[in-house]
């Protein structure tokens, strides 16, 4: 699906619901690490959320119907492009089957063969940039759903070891779940805090001073739980970081 | 000797009875971690994959067949002078086992490791009967004389520190031992061996059963499965009806497969492949073999979307590496058996009435999925099994919640007016750009995690400004 060979002109920005009301600094470095990238950015306005909030609680008649928002939105772009493993999972690998048997299902699939998330557009598609730098010591989360349902194993950290002076450290289970689980943080918020504190002792045991992942989830259920601990290492988004270390911001 | 479990309702209630206990999240931790550690330092290298495909494709084959393979696994079985019993419950199970040993006239009876046995609580039943029933895997053991059930698939006691087992095993037995394993190994072993000698039963489970000869075959790596079957004279093997294969083709597939996933082990250190009772040219052996086959739910299904769930081989790789499992072990899934596995079967076991919260019990990370050696689907049947419940058992509160959630964002200018309502709703809430304690339901956020605030400029209003 993906296309190493041909960078597009222009892509949308499929910014997801969470970036969108809760962390548009991380939308607004995606944008400038795409611009860098030498491709021009689109935000369609009529898009919400892919709908997996329903769609993992077993709603799936109401995620369809958030999930439409995004086929509408994105029906003309020619690559859409997300700063968020989860999200563009949800896309890659549920929409065509949510979709199926229904009148969206040709325009799930198109929407599914097009959809990237940002550190595989950047490393895969237009191949890594200018490196920039950072004096500081990362420590880098797999997010569950870009790592298992999209395969991204080595892309972001690609991307953080071409920064100057930045140094990359690997906590002891990179790939364990954070214990966000979007609902699930809620329906069992006691286990999902201990599963973040086993997160963040094995961050602090590497004594990075950033924690990166690719998924704002993730980060606020990190960030807020640190913030109740006090922990020393900051959690941030690979877009954030990364436009830090290019002085884009 | 009844053993209770954790106590709670739900799968939350035991969550936090267990997660108060930090002592089990750190000796899984460290123990699961070994496990997957030896596991992948074996399997680097192999091409993994192939075997997944190879595990996956004899065990799909077989269960599409089961009817005509159990057929000709009995018909066999019985040729040999194996005693077959279809139990179609649990109850049923246990009733016939108590009936061999009532005929027996039993008063002892050793137990090898056997989920299925654990699944229809068969020990209750005969020490009801006042028969005295012994665990003799190790960890089955600790977790009897603890009057706990087994915290995991085949490592029972895994959540247990050695210093916790020694003072167990000095308080039970009024002993002094360290808590070098050693040495509590080799105590355990006298008190055991004693015991298989007088035993007037044996009871064993079965990793697979093998179609072409009738015949069973038992992994153990404490030796405690052979003695159990071959000293005492009658020996009952419990067996799920899902665990055949064909012939012994597809068992030196699936045996270094079982293996490797569990334990990280090449070959496990017994391997007993038991084709019947005492022939009378036999030196020894049991006079009478009978295996139970146990239906007790799994038939339904077969014709279901969640078939696969009866290719599981009980290797416990789902356990090992789920991180919810990590922190709270088997106990907390309400049932023998726990982790993603258990999320999914208990429920289809059991009913979702009385196990639809389990499913839920994950984040859907996907690790069970990616590790299965048949490569079941685990969470993508967790998320089926969500769909079901949504459909049947979701309270009006958690429905209306998603149909008016889901409304307000199929509009954008209605998902803008939630931003602008939202900012509003907060203001009270806020402390700069986060929520230390908000309402219900987003209360149970902030119980233990400080919440975002909705920015004050979103990244859609940033955008149209930068537009302007």
């Amino acid at each position: 699906m993906i296309n190493a060979d041909r960078r597009p002109e222009r892509v949308a920005l499929f910014v997801t619901c969470l970036v969108d009301l809760l962390y548009p600094e991380v939308g607004e470095a995606t944008v400038s690490l795409l611009e860098e990238a030498g491709v021009a950015v689109d935000f369609p306005v009529g898009q919400t959320c892919c709908g997996q909030p329903p769609f993992n609680s077993g709603f799936v008649e109401d995620a369809r119907r958030m999930g439409r928002t995004l086929l509408d939105a994105f029906e003309d772009a020619e690559a859409v492009v997300s700063p968020s493993g989860s999200c563009t999972a949800m896309v890659r690998s549920h929409f065509p089957h949510l979709f199926e048997g229904t009148p969206d299902e040709e325009r799930a699939r198109g929407l599914t063969s097009k959809t990237y998330e940002l550190s595989e557009f950047l490393v895969d598609v237009c191949g890594a940039t200018s490196q920039g730098s950072l004096d500081a010591r990362v420590t880098f989360h797999d997010s569950c759903h870009g790592l298992r349902e999209l395969g991204l194993t080595g892309q972001g950290r690609a991307l953080l070891e071409e920064v100057d002076g930045l140094e990359l450290v690997e906590m002891a289970r990179p790939d364990a779940c954070c214990g966000f689980g979007g609902t699930f943080s809620v329906r069992l918020p006691e286990m999902a805090d201990a599963m973040a504190d086993d997160k963040l002792d094995q961050t602090a045991a590497t004594e990075a001073d950033v924690l990166v992942a690719g998924d704002s989830g993730c980060l606020m259920h990190l960030v807020g739980r640190a913030s109740r601990r006090g922990d020393r290492a900051r959690p941030v988004h690979l877009a954030v970081l990364l436009a830090e270390a290019r002085g884009l911001r | 000797m009844t053993r209770t479990g954790t106590p709670g309702r739900t799968f939350e209630q035991r969550a936090h009875v267990l997660l108060g206990q930090p002592s089990i999240g750190r000796n899984l931790g460290s123990a699961l971690d070994t496990m997957l550690g030896t596991r992948a330092a074996l399997l680097a290298g192999t091409d993994l994959e192939a075997m997944r495909t190879a595990g996956e494709q004899i065990r799909a084959h077989t269960i599409a067949n089961l009817a005509g393979y159990l057929e000709e696994w009995s018909e066999k079985a019985e040729a040999r002078g194996t005693r077959v019993f279809f139990a179609d419950t649990g109850a049923e199970a246990v009733n016939y086992v108590r009936d061999v040993c009532r005929r027996r006239h039993a008063s002892l009876v050793v137990k090898g490791k056997s989920m299925a046995s654990e699944e229809i609580a068969l020990a209750d039943a005969l020490e009801t009967d006042g028969i005295e029933v012994l665990e003799t895997d190790l960890g089955e053991y600790i977790q009897q004389i603890a009057e706990e059930p087994p915290a995991h698939i085949i490592a029972p006691a895994v959540h247990r520190s050695r210093g916790e087992v020694r003072d167990l095993f000095n308080r039970v037995h009024g002993t002094d031992l360290s808590d070098e394993p050693a040495r509590l190994t080799a105590f355990a072993r006298e008190h055991l061996r004693a015991k298989f000698l007088e035993a007037d039963v044996g009871i064993t489970g079965v990793n697979f059963a093998i179609a072409e000869t009738g015949s069973i075959s038992i992994v153990t790596n404490e030796g405690n499965g052979r003695m159990s079957s071959s000293l005492p004279p009658v020996h009952i093997a419990i067996m799920g009806m899902e665990r055949i294969l064909p012939s012994f083709r597809e068992l030196t597939v699936m045996l270094p497969l079982l293996t490797a996933s569990a334990t990280g082990q090449r070959v496990s250190t017994y391997y007993n492949v038991i084709s019947g009772p005492r022939r009378p040219e036999d030196p020894d052996g049991p006079e009478e073999l009978h295996v139970v086959v146990l239906d007790n739910g799994r038939s339904a299904i077969l014709p279901t979307e969640y078939r696969s769930i009866l290719h599981c081989i009980r290797c416990g790789a789902c356990q090992n590496v789920c991180p919810v499992f990590r922190q709270v072990s088997g106990h907390a899934y309400g049932s023998v058996y726990g982790g993603p596995i258990g999320a999914v079967l208990t429920p289809l076991l059991r009913g979702m009435e009385e196990a639809g919260d389990l499913p839920h019990a994950s984040s859907l990370c996907g690790a069970c999925t990616d590790i299965c050696p048949v490569k079941i689907p685990l969470h993508e049947h967790l998320l089926g099994l969500r769909r079901d419940g949504a459909r049947e058992r979701a309270g009006a509160a958690e429905r209306t919640t998603f149909r008016l959630w889901s409304w307000a964002w199929s509009s954008p200018r209605r998902y803008r007016l939630f931003a602008r309502l939202s900012r509003l709703g907060q203001f009270p809430f806020a402390r700069g750009n986060r929520v230390r304690r908000a309402p219900f339901p987003l209360s149970r956020w902030t119980r233990g995690r400080d919440l975002p605030t909705v920015a004050r400029r979103t990244f859609r209003e940033r955008w149209s400004d930068r537009g302007a």
